[in-house]
């Protein structure tokens, strides 16, 4: 494995890639020397990928960056880990090893970080080591001595501080200056057998010993270990989790509600005022029906978005995720899941096509399988606009033993969504994707208070995102849907509303007649077929084929009201069990195929999830039904 | 000082690890191999937190400066001299 000679003239930093143990500041590190905006969160196995950017050198220079996914050894046990090494020794195709590595070392754990740091030395490449963390190092009463640090590794050793504005101005300034084959460690081969890792910690024992001797060793910080025992707890820890979840759920509707009326005002005043300031035709009824009606009823949705991503940033980068896995891992091994399924599964609630990528982080291919299967079972943000509209437009607002009855139906919904996952996860694990035991061997990092930089960062992303797609690909959606909705034009002397002599309206006709057993009406068949490129789209796709129904001029009314009238509860109660399933995704399928490299994949998962969502929806159908003695 | 396992420790206990070695058919040299990449290795410091939800299983545990969660299975496999 020797590395392909580097192409640059002597002495000219080209590239560097950062390496480390998972977790230990890497993203961080590199969105400060790039500018990037890659996500950081507090548990191992965020980054996935290898991702490029460009720092600039003091001196004018720039240099190409490379963040790796974290790792624990040369040795990898994972895809991602895979990754890392892959690009290290310049076996990555079409790719140039990159000149020096940036070995990231978290200072407040440098008896597992130095482990790596020595065998990347082995590998004989320009290395310099970036001590991490060196804020939180100190104030936890760790003094490194990075002179003596820097003579034992035999490379140059500086401080960073990644969540700090300026805390990679000692990094910029060594790179500038660092004379590639000057400051090359003086290592003259790779050894023929890498060492093993306990003679590696044997030579770590002994650097700590002399650089960082009054370090305590075997001990976790205080305050950590008091907010364990109550957040790891077999009972307490399940309440707080309970709570948490629950607490999240009801701040989605109470929190959301003054700033979801104002949309709503501004949506539909400006709806009034198209019309009030527009001659009647074809244009008008695009802006107002497709434009205002469709993609409007979607944007209703951004407060409770931007609420639950709060509360998901916050768990992300406070550390308490992996505490969940820790708790539910009975759960997870019960029905066959790796432990590590749980991340990915979290990631997924905000969407599966992540979700899907961050199952990389898991060793056993058939376990992995599983896990991306059920992944979109969990309820990704994108269903959050259907639930919200259905919910707000059937439930009403009452309190039930002093909770929020909607929130705890959006509660409920969401807790379908992992029971069947778990179900689902179960059977294909005993009839297709039988593995071995799979450990669980999952760190739980320390506790960070939540970076309000990373937090606004992570919103205002979510926020941007959210409003581009309603922009770009809902609005445009609801633009077709709108011709489609409007041509042909009504015949001669017709009576029904002009849609129904539509493309769309004859579509919906259509597949309304395979819906009708479950409930919908041809308006909601129409709206699940853009509801294929985003789910939320369903929404905007009501608004826009209730305001063409509207008979007359007369102004569209609200989306909620609207359906409220026209449905029966079982109507609205089946389509929320259809969206527990939703198949239709076509953003999901595409990263199953990519990650899978097979279309077998994809197309078990929409034929399991089209199956699941008839079934249910029929069931639910039927039993308010009989319920409501229908 | 006889060694014991991981997996039998009490809660709260401390002890340091004698070695780490198959114990049945579950994990591979692959997951055993990992086990001593993430800092079970002979001599490291250990301490048993606690047991997740049931008592059993996962068992929360500080090797060095670091905590992780380990199924029963990975447990068994580090024998560790108690303290």
């Amino acid at each position: 494995m020797s590395p392909a000679p580097s192409t640059s003239a002597p002495g000219q930093l080209r590239s560097v890639a950062l390496v480390g143990n998972p977790n230990c500041g890497k993203t961080a590190l590199f969105n400060l020397l790039t500018g990037a905006r890659q996500k950081v969160a507090n548990y191992a196995g965020v980054t996935v990928e290898r991702k490029l950017g460009t720092a600039r050198l003091p001196d004018g220079r720039s240099l190409t960056v490379v963040d790796l996914p974290g790792t624990y050894s040369l040795q990898p046990a994972t895809p991602d880990e895979q990754v890392t090494l892959e690009v290290i020794e310049g076996r990555r195709a079409g790719e140039d090893v990159p000149d020096a590595l940036v070995a990231v070392v978290d200072a407040t754990n440098l008896r597992m970080n130095l482990r790596l740091v020595l065998e990347l030395r082995g590998l004989g490449r320009p290395m310099l080591v970036a001590l991490n963390m060196v804020d939180t190092a100190k104030a936890r009463g760790i003094h490194i001595d990075t002179q003596r640090l820097a003579a034992e590794l035999g490379c140059p050793v500086v401080e960073t501080v990644a969540i700090q504005a300026d805390g990679h101005a000692a990094l910029l300034a060594m790179l500038a200056q660092w004379p590639l084959n000057a400051g090359a460690p003086e290592v003259t081969l790779p050894p023929v057998l890498p060492p093993t890792t306990l003679a590696l910690q044997r030579e770590v024992r002994r650097i700590l010993d002399v650089v960082a001797p009054q370090a305590p060793g075997n001990s976790l910080h205080r305050l950590q270990l008091s907010l364990d025992a109550w957040v790891l707890h077999p009972v307490w820890g399940l309440l707080i989790l309970a709570a948490l979840l629950f607490v999240v759920f009801q701040a989605v509707f109470s929190w959301a509600a003054v700033p979801m009326d104002l949309i709503k005002a501004g949506m539909a005043g400006l709806g009034e005022w198209t019309t009030a300031h527009m001659a009647e035709g074809p244009l008008r009824s695009l802006l107002v029906d497709g434009a205002i009606a469709g993609a409007g009823s979607v944007l209703v949705f951004l407060p409770q978005i931007l609420i639950l991503f709060f509360f998901i940033l916050v768990l992300e980068d406070s550390g308490y995720l992996p505490r969940a896995a820790f708790l539910l891992d009975n759960l997870m091994g019960r029905v066959g899941l790796s432990g590590r399924a749980f991340i990915p599964l979290l990631s997924s609630f905000a969407c599966a096509v992540p979700g899907v990528m961050a199952t990389r982080t898991i060793a056993n291919w058939r376990d992995r399988i599983t896990t991306i299967m059920i992944a979109p079972l969990m309820t990704c943000s994108a269903r959050l606009p259907v639930y919200a509209l259905l919910i707000g437009a059937f439930i009403p607002e009452q309190t039930w033993f002093g909770f929020n009855l909607r929130g705890l139906v959006l509660f409920a919904l969401y807790v379908a969504g992992v029971a069947s996952a778990m179900l689902v996860a179960w059977v294909f694990k005993r009839v297709w994707l039988k593995s071995r035991y799979q450990p669980l061997m999952l760190e739980l990092p320390p506790y960070r208070t939540p970076s309000v930089r990373t937090l606004a960062l992570g919103l205002w992303e979510r926020a941007t995102i959210f409003v581009q797609r309603v922009g770009t690909i809902i609005f445009a959606l609801m633009v077709v849907l709108w011709f489609l909705s409007s041509y042909p034009a009504a015949p001669e002397g017709a009576t029904g509303a002009a849609i129904q002599y539509s493309f769309a309206g004859k579509l919906g006709h259509w597949l309304g007649q395979l819906f009708a057993p479950i409930g919908f009406n041809w308006q909601i068949s129409i709206a699940l077929v853009p509801g294929l490129a985003a789910r939320e789209v369903a929404v905007g796709a009501l608004g826009t084929v209730y305001a063409l129904s509207a008979s007359g001029d007369a102004v569209a009314e609200q989306l909620a009201p609207m359906i409220a009238h026209s449905w029966s509860l079982a109507t609205a109660l089946s389509l929320l069990a259809w969206y527990v399933f939703a198949p239709q995704c076509i953003s999901t399928l595409a990263a199953v195929r990519r990650e899978t490299n097979s279309w077998r994949y994809p197309l078990a998962m929409a034929g399991y999830q089209f199956v699941l969502a008839y079934a249910a929806a029929l069931v639910t159908y039927r039993t308010t039904l009989w319920v409501m003695g229908g | 000082m006889t060694a014991a396992l991981l997996a039998d420790l009490p809660n709260g206990a401390h002890a340091t690890v004698h070695a780490v070695q198959g114990n049945g058919p579950d994990l591979d040299e692959h997951h055993l191999r990992r086990l001593g990449e993430l800092g079970f290795l002979p001599g490291e410091p250990v301490q048993v937190l606690r047991r997740g939800p049931g008592g059993r299983e996962p068992l929360a545990v500080v090797v060095g400066d670091t905590l992780f969660a380990l199924r029963l299975m990975e447990a068994r496999c580090i024998q560790v001299l108690p303290a």
